[in-house]
């Protein structure tokens, strides 16, 4: 699933159970990271691509500003285009915007929009672009976006002619820019209310709909991206991986959005089938509340760090198909602190840690839910690993419906992930004092402050040094044992092209069909 | 009893199921654990926007005044909107319907001439060869659940040998009916091993009967005296069964659609449980009550006008 601005409902197989076990059971020799094979060839124009994706049933809708789900995720960018979206590295790449500027003190952003057209031949204006933040923000509605544009001054912004808006914001803000690039924050056109039909600026246009079952697009020739190579585009829904692998082998459809590792390995050699394996998709973490006991502590944190085996993780919870973290969110984004040394297990170490904390033999309540997959065996595996360190982990099954609320409040230690976004976004919706989705309780006046100066100035190098020093503070003593990254896997047939290897989940090119063509 | 008689006072009996089962759906649904609107917001769980979601759905509204507006509502045959699509209920879910009808249809149609059939054949001759045979394959295959079946049945004919479409994705179940091979014979399977067995049964007590031995003595003999006399009689307890059967293939076989890729309305529940999407699992607990209470109705008809005097009317 997509996780947090990014995560929508986890939706599990029905038989999906059975997988997840056995990729326990499969301890492997971790996914060779082999180029997928395709026989597309050179990109060529023409044809239908039938994707396969898990939805959201017949009460599934089109509104972008919706979006949740995988599948409606990819369909909003299929029809709709928002002013600036993730690249590879999760940096800000500009899409409708063409540029933007911001003011001597960052608080208004002048934004000057390509020339662009919605699918029935009008122009991309600055008022589109004021609706569709005006709607996302509506106080009566919890669009999920809202959040984000939250920080815009509506009332204060203005149109300064057609292509060009000014956006006036609440408070100095230097990464402005990722708030363009929000989850669901897509430009639809002034006054649009309904979206049974969808009328957007994206490279496809609406078709057919049948809820629950298919959506056909086709393709917009005005796209200012360049046209597509599909003729056709049509999304297939189905919940059940198993159904969306058989239906791939059997040549009824041409994508398979959303596999397991499992089946991935299945059909590593299998000729049918390519998988593209997109790393750093998915962060995989331990929560520690940092404002109560036992977690308080910082050497206990710290022996926590030093406990984990955190290939022996990825080799089982993830079958193999991810990489090890090093407690720091954003593995491979822009601004990660990549220079800081990849911990290890030193179980010597976190020992003597524990024993310096008083807590040898201490029980320690892990909470989890089977909100996502991987949770509960990640749990297992874990307790395992901490009970060679001294210390008791009871792990305590959640309720997967209200699970990701209930872990806000209360417990000590909580399983939790997160998908793709800017580093930026993840500390300012969970790590300073006010954050409202702060799990781990972290809250430092100091930390807080790195994080005004970051986005408060205008010099690239003092921001990255702000960045750089609130990573190895967490690092050192935070509450995120970040213990890996999984790829995201898609399945395709052989004949389809463009399916971009480098597009962590939730950026742009991830579930992206105008770059991919049918060989 | 007259049947008209019956008929006014089981659909009576119906009625109130129905007003009971609207009203038990509804105090379920408010008591489950953790409100919609948590469930909404997901791994977003920002106090702030639980609050407009929770206002947005109308759930800072008290139970008994919701109730009683929903109920007014369902009288007038509007099924409500759903929290997540925001559109009107009763349309997205007449395409469900629709998948599910079918493939009830379809299923019931071969049934039950297969499945009398099959019973009566084993009945010709108790104990012999034919029966003996029939008997072990509908046991051994009643033993085997519809999920393992669907995944054999895919593994081999869709998947390895290619003769059959392994689902139905993205096709429409009239035009290409092949897609409908497989699913058929898993929501087949089970059925068949019960009707049979029990159409044997009926057929058997019939057949030794003191009205069929006495007909036999008047010189009726032949189809005549099986189909005209003794299959009547065998048949009451079969159509209780295939009343079950046809509830249980009309409430949507969540296995069968899950895995052939037919969105009916098992999986339109599945669905609507998942998001917590409350007026949507409200509106299918009343729709697939109302086929319960209907098809037990019409089953409970028939029979007493087969068997009158067999106490099947109870």
């Amino acid at each position: 699933m997509l996780d947090s601005i990014t995560t929508p409902l986890s939706r599990r197989g029905l038989l999906g159970g059975a997988a997840a076990f056995s990729a326990v059971l499969l301890t492997g020799c971790g996914a060779e990271s082999k180029p997928a094979t395709t026989t597309a060839g050179q990109p060529r124009r023409g044809g239908r691509l039938r994707a396969a994706f898990a939805g959201g049933g017949v009460n599934e809708t089109l509104d972008p500003h919706l979006a949740n789900l995988f599948n409606e995720a990819s369909r909003a960018k299929a029809l709709f285009d928002k002013l600036a979206d993730y690249g590879p590295d999760v940096s800000i790449q500009p899409r409708l915007a063409e540029s933007w500027e911001p003011n001597a003190d960052l608080t208004r952003w002048t934004i000057r929009l390509r020339q662009a057209t919605f699918h029935d031949g009008k122009p991309v204006r600055a008022a589109d672009v004021l609706y569709s933040y005006t709607r996302i923000t509506d106080p009566a509605k919890a669009f999920r976006a809202k959040a984000s544009l939250d920080m815009i001054d509506l009332r204060n912004s203005r149109a300064v002619d057609d292509r060009t808006v000014e956006l006036a914001l609440k408070r100095p803000f230097a990464d402005f820019p990722n708030v363009l690039a929000a989850f669901g924050a897509y430009i639809v056109p002034e006054g649009a209310t309904a979206f049974e039909k969808p009328i957007g600026s994206g490279p496809f246009t609406f078709g057919s709909w049948q809820p629950g079952r298919s959506l056909l697009l086709k393709r917009y020739d005005g796209y200012w991206d360049g046209a597509a190579y599909l003729d056709e585009l049509e999304y297939l829904i189905s919940n059940e991986e198993s159904a969306r692998v058989n239906a791939l082998l059997a040549g009824q459809v041409d994508y398979a959005h959303d596999i397991t590792p499992t089946t991935a390995r299945t059909y590593e050699r299998d000729n049918r089938i390519t998988v593209t394996r997109m790393p750093n998709s998915t962060m995989q973490s331990f929560a520690m509340k940092v404002d109560r006991p036992p977690f308080d502590n910082r050497d206990l944190r710290e022996a926590m760090f030093l406990l984990t085996d955190r290939q022996q993780l990825v080799d089982t919870v993830l079958a193999g198909s991810g990489q090890v973290g090093n407690d720091l969110f954003g593995k491979g984004y822009q601004h990660y602190a990549g220079d800081i040394a990849q911990r290890t297990r030193d179980l010597d170490r976190a020992k003597s840690l524990i024993d310096k904390a008083g807590a040898r033999g201490l029980r320690i309540t892990l909470d989890t839910a089977p909100v996502a997959s991987g949770f509960v065996e990640a749990a297992s595996v874990f307790t395992e690993q901490a009970g060679q360190a001294g210390l008791v982990i009871e792990t305590r099954l959640g309720n997967k419906d209200t699970y990701w609320k209930d872990i806000l409040t209360s417990g000590v230690l909580a399983s939790y992930r997160s998908g793709a976004m800017p580093i930026e976004t993840h500390i300012s919706q969970r790590l300073l004092t006010g954050s409202t989705t702060n799990a781990t309780r972290w809250a430092r006046p100091d930390f807080d402050a790195l994080y005004n100066k970051a986005i408060s100035s205008n010099d690239d190098q003092a921001r990255k040094q702000a960045y750089g020093d609130m990573q190895r503070q967490l690092h050192a003593e935070g509450g995120f044992l970040i213990w890996g990254f999984a790829d995201f896997l898609v399945a395709a047939r052989p004949q389809v092209g463009g399916i971009s290897a480098d597009a962590p989940a939730n950026t742009l090119d991830w579930a992206r069909f105008d770059k991919v063509w049918l060989g | 009893m007259s049947l008209p008689r019956y008929a006014a006072q089981r659909l009576l009996l119906g009625l109130g199921q129905v007003a009971g089962i609207a009203t038990i759906v509804f105090v379920l649904t408010e008591v489950l654990p953790g409100d919609a609107a948590v469930v909404i917001a997901g791994d977003q769980p920002d106090p702030a926007r639980i609050a407009a979601i929770r206002a947005q759905l109308d759930l800072d509204q008290p139970a008994v005044q919701r109730y009683l507006h929903w109920l007014g509502d369902l009288l007038h045959g509007d099924l409500g909107v759903s929290l997540v699509s925001q559109q009107p209920i009763t349309e997205r879910l007449a395409a469900s319907a629709g998948a599910t009808l079918l493939l009830a249809v379809l299923t019931l149609s071969l049934l039950v001439p297969l499945a009398v059939t099959v019973g009566m054949l084993a009945a010709r001759r108790e104990g012999g060869l034919l029966d003996r045979t029939l008997s072990t394959v509908a046991v051994a295959l009643y033993a085997v659940p519809e999920f393992a079946l669907a995944v054999l049945l895919i593994a081999v004919f869709g998947v390895q040998l290619g003769w059959l479409p392994p689902t139905a994705f993205g096709t429409d179940l009239i035009s290409r009916p092949a897609v409908l091979v497989l699913p058929l014979l898993v929501l087949l399977a089970r059925p068949i091993c019960t009707i049979s067995r029990l159409t044997r049964a009926g057929m058997l007590e019939a057949l030794n009967s003191e009205y069929v031995r006495h007909a036999a003595r008047l010189g009726i003999g032949g189809p005549r005296l099986w189909l005209g006399h003794a299959l009547p009689n065998a048949l009451a307890p079969v159509v209780q069964q295939l009343a079950r059967t046809t509830d249980w293939l009309l409430g949507g076989v969540i296995v069968v659609e899950a895995v052939f890729v037919i969105p009916g309305l098992g999986t339109a529940l599945v669905d609507a449980v998942a998001t917590r999407d409350v007026p949507t699992i409200q509106a299918l607990c009343v729709l697939i009550a109302v086929i319960t209470v209907t098809v037990n109705l019409g089953a409970d008809l028939i029979a007493f006008r087969l068997a009158p005097r067999t106490g099947a009317a109870r």
